[in-house]
C-alpha cells in the first residue's frame, strides 16, 4: 500500500515479508538515483535500509506476517529522510553490545545498528523502539555519514 | 507437490588443496540466500573436508551484516579444522564495511586471487 503525503513524502504499509522489502529498497534506490544521489551514497543508504527494514521484520515483528512495517520517506535533493515503524515491543539500542570490542568480534550478529550509524547522518531510536528514523544530509552534492544514535527503548533487538 | 528449485548462489572450484569460491549474487542481502550460501559454505568445511578456503568477491557489489555474521562462523570453523580462510577482490565499498566494523582484522584479505592463491 502506498500513499504520498502533503508534505512530499511518500508511505508504504508492507507485510512483514522479506520480498516486499526488497522491492520497496528497489523503489527507493530508484528515486535516489533520479534525483542524482551517487553510487557511493546509495550504497550507504542502501545498506543502513536494509539493517533497519530487516530488523523490523525479523526482531520487530518476529516474521508475522499479520504485522505490518509502516516506512514513509522523502526524498529532496539535499536529503534523504525515512521513518520505520514496526509493530513490535521496542528494544533499547543502550543494550546492545559494543560490535567493536574485541570480545565481541566474533559474534555472527548485532552490527546492524552500528552500520545504520556509519552510513546515515543521524539514526534515531524512539521509545519504546519501535520506531526509527534515519537521515542522510548532503553537503556540496556528497552526503554526511558517521551518524550518532539517540533514543531508547525497552525491548530487544 | 512440486518444489521450487534452489538456484546456485556459488560456484566452487578446486585449484589442488585451494577451494576457491565465487558468488553469483551482486547482492547477498537477501536473508534466505544468505542462509543457502552459509549452508553451502559451511558444507564445504564440515561435510567435505576443505581446509584451504578463498571467498572471492569480484562480483559483490552489497552484502549485509547477516552475510558478515556467515562469514564469521565459517572462518571459526575453517580455524577450528586448523585450515585458512583468504578472502579476494573486495571492492572499495565492501572493504569499508568491513574496515569499520574492524572484521578486516579477523580476516584475512587480499587484493587479488593470484595474490590469495599464493598466501596458502
Amino acid at each position: 500500500m502506498q500513499s504520498r503525503e502533503p508534505d512530499g513524502s511518500v508511505e508504504f504499509v508492507i507485510p512483514s515479508d522479506l520480498n516486499e522489502a526488497r522491492n520497496l529498497q528497489d523503489i527507493i534506490e530508484t528515486q535516489l538515483r533520479q534525483c542524482a544521489f551517487e553510487d557511493r551514497e546509495i550504497f550507504g543508504i542502501r545498506l543502513a535500509l536494509e539493517e533497519a527494514i530487516v530488523n523490523a521484520i525479523k526482531h520487530g515483528n518476529q516474521m508475522d506476517q499479520g504485522k505490518k512495517v509502516q516506512v514513509r520517506f522523502c526524498i529532496q535533493p539535499h536529503r534523504f529522510d525515512i521513518d520505520i515503524a514496526d509493530e513490535g515491543p521496542g528494544y533499547d539500542p543502550e543494550d546492545l553490545p559494543d560490535p567493536l570490542a574485541d570480545e565481541n568480534l566474533e559474534r555472527p550478529c548485532g552490527r546492524g545498528i552500528f552500520l545504520m550509524r556509519h552510513y546515515m547522518t543521524e539514526v534515531i531510536v524512539h521509545p519504546p523502539g519501535n520506531l526509527l528514523t534515519m537521515s542522510k544530509v548532503r553537503t556540496n552534492g556528497h552526503t554526511n555519514g558517521n551518524g550518532h544514535v539517540n533514543g531508547n527503548g525497552n525491548g530487544k533487538k | 507437490m512440486s518444489t521450487q528449485p534452489k538456484r546456485r548462489r556459488l560456484e566452487v572450484e578446486d585449484y589442488g588443496e585451494i577451494t576457491v569460491v565465487n558468488f553469483i549474487d551482486k547482492k547477498i542481502l537477501d536473508e534466505q540466500n544468505i542462509q543457502k550460501i552459509g549452508e553451502d559454505l559451511f558444507s564445504l568445511v564440515d561435510e567435505l573436508g576443505r581446509k584451504k578456503v578463498l571467498l572471492n568477491f569480484s562480483n559483490v557489489e552489497y552484502l549485509s551484516s547477516a552475510a558478515l555474521g556467515k562469514f564469521i562462523t565459517l572462518n571459526k570453523k575453517v580455524n577450528t579444522s586448523g585450515g585458512k580462510l583468504v578472502m579476494c577482490n573486495i571492492n572499495d565499498d565492501i572493504f569499508e564495511v568491513f574496515e569499520i566494523t574492524k572484521l578486516n582484522k579477523l580476516f584475512n584479505i587480499i587484493k587479488d586471487e593470484q595474490t590469495a592463491l599464493q598466501s596458502f
